[in-house]
């Protein structure tokens, strides 16, 4: 088990050097100048050549690229155009936003945060509730209603589904503030309320593709020898279904759940932008566009960070679910 | 009922099921029973019309192409099918009680306790997640919901070792992947022996093993035969392993009983033109293992659409032989001669009898 952590460790480890090494390089593959971004009017040569220096950008690529790890693990000094001396982990300074990277994400991280994990709560008890009924009760007025309705919202996209329901709820039926991040901790009424419509566009998209994979599996696994062997022991349906299909009919389920959620944790840039909700993928995009170099090796990093810690997590799981895999 | 109870507790946590037996006759006896499949493409007659009993002690063989029948009747004698899929007809007694229309809950509470049964592939009928003893002791505990757990576990380990698993009390920890295949089947043997049934339904419970493993395999049942006095019916495609443990054989085809008899009877004097052609394609009832094999011809029948007549009569040699019988009318399943031999073939018996002589025993069979 602890060689078993051990490599999952070094494994994500690298994944994420080769991450930064691979955006770094992309960064500068892109055929525009990072710093005609800075200074969009009045740009003489001189001056560009300036802020290029004060950034750093002169320096070899490596070099470029071994700072900026420095600053991650042990802070460095960014001259004072770019705030001074940035602790470490130091994300660098946004070309753009006259801020320590940093700053930024720790505003739009929570965001982010608040939009995706309550969402998945939902989407996971939605989609597995459903998919599991619909499985026990195939065929049933149920089974074809609930196919039915993640089929339409399967292949909906999210921006239609969150306009709709902006349109009706905010607009229309003026229920519902236009949305936005207001801390928990704050007031969590109006954090219900700014949020619930990213919520629910979320969870009812995803949950729907939940729900068509959970009574995939589930049907899959009724057909499975060990059920029918526990039916024949005496079992009851309640108790075959409960303890021995549900438990293996959730394992895929768990891995897809466990990837869906780091990738979403990385940037809902869809949701974000239907919503006007300045999370970390509208901030990643804005980056992107903007050629804000330290803005986009951050978001990169965080988003391949939670696929990482995701994919770990994932890992574990399985470990704990499938006896198979911890001993094998 | 007349035998020792090895479960610790003995009786008392038996939860009450009338018990109206009879205490006369077979434990279990089967009449004419149906299992229909209402499909999409149509309706599936898997078993249609087979009658047998099965006495305490003794076991009985049933053999078959693959799709005759044999898991679906064994199913139904559990109640294992769906009632939204599967309609049941005829009547199925176990120990006195008939089951079929039984409300599911009190089919449920004889099942794994009265009746219990071993499937074909240990690895996937054990469960992955949980470990081997655990499924055991679950098995006993849904009969014995007063034991407690140390009792359980105890009376899991204690069938590991019955079954001759070597260290059952460190084996019960651990999960079906870390048993090999024998040792998987000897503890699916001991899951389905937990509560001392008195039925036992083994289905095809050697195919998954290696040959010295079977041979095993069906030693083990034989001893647990004589021990607790069970009753046995093994599916099997295999007439050796017929001929080595079981007492009485019903060769299936098609969903119907064809031929049903002893195994002396039934082995060796076979009267069905389809037995003739099972025991040809066996080379290990063959006296000489060089002997031409004659393997059955074409296909199994459609369930959905059998042949008209007798279901056997496109693949029979002799469908010519009865007029247009064969091709017409059912042939029922009738004595063919000594006592409680039975034969559903349009043949008259001294033809058979001749035709069986002349044609099949003269390659080898009969020598078996
Ligand atoms: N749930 C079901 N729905 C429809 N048809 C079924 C169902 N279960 C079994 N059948 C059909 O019933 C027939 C008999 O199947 P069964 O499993 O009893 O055969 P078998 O004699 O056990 O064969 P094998 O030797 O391959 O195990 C097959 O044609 C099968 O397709
Ligand atoms: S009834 Fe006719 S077709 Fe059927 S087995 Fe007998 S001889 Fe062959
Ligand atoms: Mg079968």
């Amino acid at each position: 088990m602890v060689r078993f952590l051990l490599k999952r460790v070094l494994l994500a480890v690298s994944v994420l050097l080769a991450v930064s090494i691979v955006s770094f390089l992309l960064f500068f593959a892109l055929p525009r100048d990072p710093v005609t971004g800075m200074c969009p009017k009045n740009c003489n040569a001189e001056r560009l050549e300036r802020v290029r220096t004060e950034l750093g950008l002169n320096e070899p690529k490596a070099e470029q690229y071994a700072n900026y790890m420095k600053g991650i693990f042990v802070g460095r000094d960014l001259g004072s155009a770019q705030g001074g001396k940035c602790e470490a982990p130091c994300l660098g300074y946004s070309y753009v936003n006259s801020e320590a990277v940093s700053d930024t994400f720790a505003r739009v991280l929570p965001v982010t945060l608040n939009i995706v994990l309550p969402a998945a709560v939902l989407w996971l008890a939605l989609g597995v509730g459903l998919g599991m009924i619909s499985a026990l009760r195939r065929g049933s007025l149920l089974d074809r209603i609930s196919i039915g309705l993640t089929l339409t919202f399967a292949s909906l996209q999210l921006y239609f589904v969150g306009a709709v329901l902006l349109l009706i709820f905010v607009y229309h039926l003026k229920i519902l503030p236009t949305p936005r991040y207001v801390s928990l901790f704050d007031n969590p009424v109006e954090w219900a309320r700014g949020l619930v419509l990213a919520w629910v566009t979320l969870a009812l998209l995803f949950s729907a593709i939940y729900a068509r994979l959970s009574r995939a599996q589930m049907l899959e696994t009724l057909s499975e020898d060990f059920v029918r062997t526990a039916r024949a022991k005496g079992m009851a349906k309640r108790q075959v279904y409960g303890r021995h299909a549900l438990r293996a009919a959730i394992t895929p389920i768990v891995t897809i759940a466990g990837l869906d959620v780091g990738g979403a944790l990385g940037g809902t840039v869809i949701t974000e932008t239907t919503f006007g909700i300045q999370g970390l993928g509208r901030t990643a995009v804005e980056a992107v566009r903007q050629g804000d170099l330290p803005t986009i090796m951050a978001t990169v990093l965080i988003s391949a960070l939670f696929v990482v810690i995701a994919n770990m997590v994932v890992d574990l799981l399985y470990a704990f679910i499938d006896p198979r895999v911890r001993l094998g | 009922m007349g035998r020792s109870k090895s479960a610790p507790s003995g009786g008392p946590d038996r939860p009450s099921v009338p018990e109206q037996r009879s205490g006369e006759g077979p434990y279990l006896q089967v009449k004419d029973l149906g299992v229909r499949f209402d499909t999409e493409d149509g309706v599936v007659r898997a078993v249609d019309g087979v009658s047998f009993a099965v006495e305490r002690g003794r076991t009985l063989g049933i053999v078959g192409e693959s799709g005759s029948g044999k898991s679906v009747t064994s199913l139904a004698i559990l109640g294992l099918h769906s009632a939204k899929r599967a309609t049941i007809t005829g009547e199925i007694f176990v120990g006195g009680r008939q089951l079929v229309g039984l409300p599911e809950e009190q089919v449920r509470r004889l099942r794994g306790r009265d009746m219990a049964m071993i499937f074909q592939d240990p690895l996937s009928a054990l469960h992955p997640y949980y470990t081997v003893g655990r499924q055991i002791t679950e098995a006993y505990r849904v009969h014995h919901p007063r034991a407690g757990k140390r009792e359980a576990r105890q009376r899991a380990v204690d069938m590991l070792g019955r079954v001759g698993i070597p260290q059952p009390a460190k084996r019960y920890d651990q999960y079906p992947h870390e048993f090999s295949g024998g040792m998987r089947q000897r503890a699916m043997i001991a899951m389905a022996l937990v509560n001392d049934p008195d039925l036992l339904i083994a289905d095809e419970p050697t195919t998954a093993l290696d040959v010295t493993v079977q041979a095993q395999i069906l030693d083990l049942l034989a001893d647990l035969q004589a021990e607790f006095h069970s009753a046995i019916i093994l599916i099997t495609h295999d007439l050796g392993v017929v001929s080595q443990v079981a007492d009485d054989v019903l060769v299936m085809y098609g969903g119907r009983a064809v031929e049903h008899g002893s195994v002396e009877q039934v082995l060796r004097r076979p009267q069905h033109p389809y037995t003739w052609g099972l025991l040809s394609s066996v080379p290990s009832l063959h006296g000489d293992p060089d002997a031409d094999l004659m393997p059955i011809k074409g296909n199994p029948p459609s369930l959905i659409n059998l042949p008209s007549g007798c279901a056997f009569h496109p693949r029979c040699r002799y469908a010519g032989r009865n007029g247009d019988r064969s091709f017409t009318e059912v042939p029922e399943l009738r004595p063919a001669g000594e006592e409680g031999h039975l034969v559903a073939c349009h043949l008259p018996a001294e033809e058979r009898t001749r035709l069986f002589a002349e044609d099949i025993a003269n390659v080898g069979v009969a020598a078996g």
